[in-house]
């Protein structure tokens, strides 16, 4: 099974961007689970003025997975926090130059841990939330796709 | 430094595989079945090379016939033998969890068209129990087909047993040997074998060549329709330069045989040695037997394919079996059969040497992996999750 990886993935994946944890973060999203093979989480500190001043992440995942999430955290950086939940996964695959088809999925849950670590800021901070209808896990919906 | 370690997957050709092939190309060119000179010249080739490659097995060369790869020689195995058994009113066949997909899927198949096939487990060392064969042989038994080295974790069954077993009871024995042929001693009388697998491109010979062995006392027929080449049982113009070559191939694998062993076994074991300094890391398969030059780990905590990248990075070629590798959600169902919770075998590693490696290159593979392994463990949700209910991670516990 032969994959083509461009050089913005191998990029970031011989070199991710944001890896690591943050200690105060206000907003932690981890989404994916070992048994898939997928896991990522994601660590936001948002000021007061909504703004996201720091982003980590750690993934234990494919290739794929790693090189989404860290120009993930490239994307949402220094953007207010409603940039962030407006990140598609086809703008992930878009800043990196394309994905193999069957990876895919990799840019779906990067899209979905951001999405999730500023769903529990939102949590934290009392206020309401309405992002949680796609928190299921997308390796789900692979499954039912090859069904 | 580049070093090959994926062997199992595929083999680079050896220099006598490569001079038999060149004037199998320019010159030996006729079609065997053709009157002339030129097709008698390659006959004899033809001829040559079956006796070669049924002396190397313990066979005689009527029970060599020639095959596109190891897959097809697989597939004819065993639907013939199910061909046989249905035809005496014996639909029921045994094999094992770990077996290739070639022989699983054909099994598949099979089912489909009404036969019920027993899949005995492996349990944690890799290894077919006799006693388990003996209890799942019913009286409409009519095959058992184990592989005689696992290409993912390299444990070797006790072939010789399961082939005395079956002529006991007089059950067709079939063993997909595409890892064991030109690696292992294999001899078909001594092992008690009625059908055997085996490919080229495994020992050093092109890829797009293989052969079947069938007893001669087994009525094999066609798998595919044709000429009357392979006496008749498999039509198509022979492919010369590639039988050619895997039979010089073979014949310098088996006279080499015992210091190759001993050559890539030390050089397996000082990998492995090596490899489980390595904290919270697991060697895969029985480690009496074992095929000599493959190696499989779990690391925990880290996923196949970026530690495969992250190798290949290095110029390390090797192997996983992780999902991402296989195209599926899941990971290896060899590794799964073993009793592994997918989490740890997402986080496995193949690797597969052969004689042309050397310990410079496995001290390199040592050199590399601890850091590679460091560095995507440093990234991984799950590892860190693992350190904080870990009192001591360099002991896993």
């Amino acid at each position: 099974m032969a994959m083509e990886y461009s050089e913005k993935v191998m990029e970031h994946f011989a070199h991710p961007h944001n890896v690591g944890t943050i200690e105060d973060a206000n907003g932690i999203g981890e989404v994916g689970n070992a048994k898939c093979g997928d896991i990522m989480r994601m660590y936001l500190k948002i000021d007061e003025n909504e703004i996201i001043e720091d982003v980590k992440f750690q993934t234990f995942g494919c290739a794929s997975a790693i090189a989404t999430s860290s120009i993930a955290t490239d994307m949402i950086k220094g953007k207010p926090v409603t940039e962030a939940l407006s990140l598609t996964n086809k703008a992930v695959v878009e800043a990196l130059d394309g994905l193999p088809a069957v990876k895919i999925h990799c840019s779906v849950l990067a899209e979905q841990a951001v999405k999730a670590a500023v769903a529990d800021y939102y949590k934290r901070k009392g206020m309401p939330c309405d992002i949680c209808e796609s928190c299921d896990c997308v390796h789900e919906h692979i499954k039912a796709g090859m069904e | 430094m580049f070093v090959y370690a994926d062997n199992a997957a595929t083999t680079a050709m050896s220099k006598a595989a490569a001079d038999a092939m060149l004037p199998a190309m320019r010159e030996l060119y006729g079609n065997p079945s053709s009157l002339h000179q030129k097709g008698r010249e390659a006959n004899m080739a033809l001829m040559g090379a079956r006796e070669t490659v049924a002396r190397c097995l313990g066979a005689e060369a009527k029970e060599i016939y020639f095959t596109g790869c190891g897959t097809e020689a697989d597939n004819w195995a065993i639907l013939e033998g199910a061909r046989l058994g249905a035809e005496a009113g014996k639909k029921h066949i045994i094999s094992d969890a770990i077996e290739h997909h070639a022989v699983l899927h054909t099994l598949a198949k099979l089912e489909k068209q009404g036969f019920a096939v027993t899949y005995l487990p492996v349990h944690e060392n890799g290894l077919v129990r006799l006693e388990e064969l003996a209890a799942a042989i019913r009286p409409d038994t009519c095959l058992v087909t184990v592989m005689f080295c696992n290409n993912e974790i390299g444990t070797l069954q006790p072939i010789r047993e399961i082939g005395a077993l079956c002529r006991e009871k007089g059950i067709l024995f079939h063993t997909d040997a595409v890892q064991a042929v030109g690696h292992v001693p294999v001899n078909v009388v001594e092992d008690n074998i009625d059908m055997l697998s085996l490919s080229g491109h495994k020992f050093h010979a092109p890829k797009g060549v293989g052969a079947l062995y069938c007893k001669k006392s087994v009525k094999l027929k066609n798998f595919i329709e044709g000429g009357a080449q392979e006496r008749g049982r498999r039509g198509g113009t022979e492919a010369i330069p590639g039988i050619l070559a895997m039979a010089a191939a073979l014949e310098e694998s088996c006279a080499h045989l015992e210091e190759n062993m001993a050559k890539v076994s030390a050089m397996r074991d000082k990998l492995i040695a090596g490899l489980s300094k390595i904290p919270c890391s697991r060697c895969n398969g029985d480690p009496d037997h074992r095929a000599p030059g493959i190696v499989s780990f779990c690391f925990e905590g880290i996923e196949g394919e970026s530690l495969l990248l992250r190798l290949d990075l290095a110029g390390i070629c090797a192997s996983s079996g992780s999902a991402c590798t296989s195209g599926s959600l899941d990971p290896s169902h060899v590794l799964l059969a073993l009793g592994l919770p997918h989490e740890i075998a997402h986080g496995s590693l193949r690797l597969s040497l052969c004689e042309y490696n050397t310990m410079e290159e496995v001290d390199y593979i040592l050199e590399q992996m601890p850091d590679i392994v460091r560095t995507l463990r440093q990234m991984s949700p799950v590892w860190l999750h693992m350190l904080e209910n870990m009192e001591d991670p360099y002991t896993c516990s």
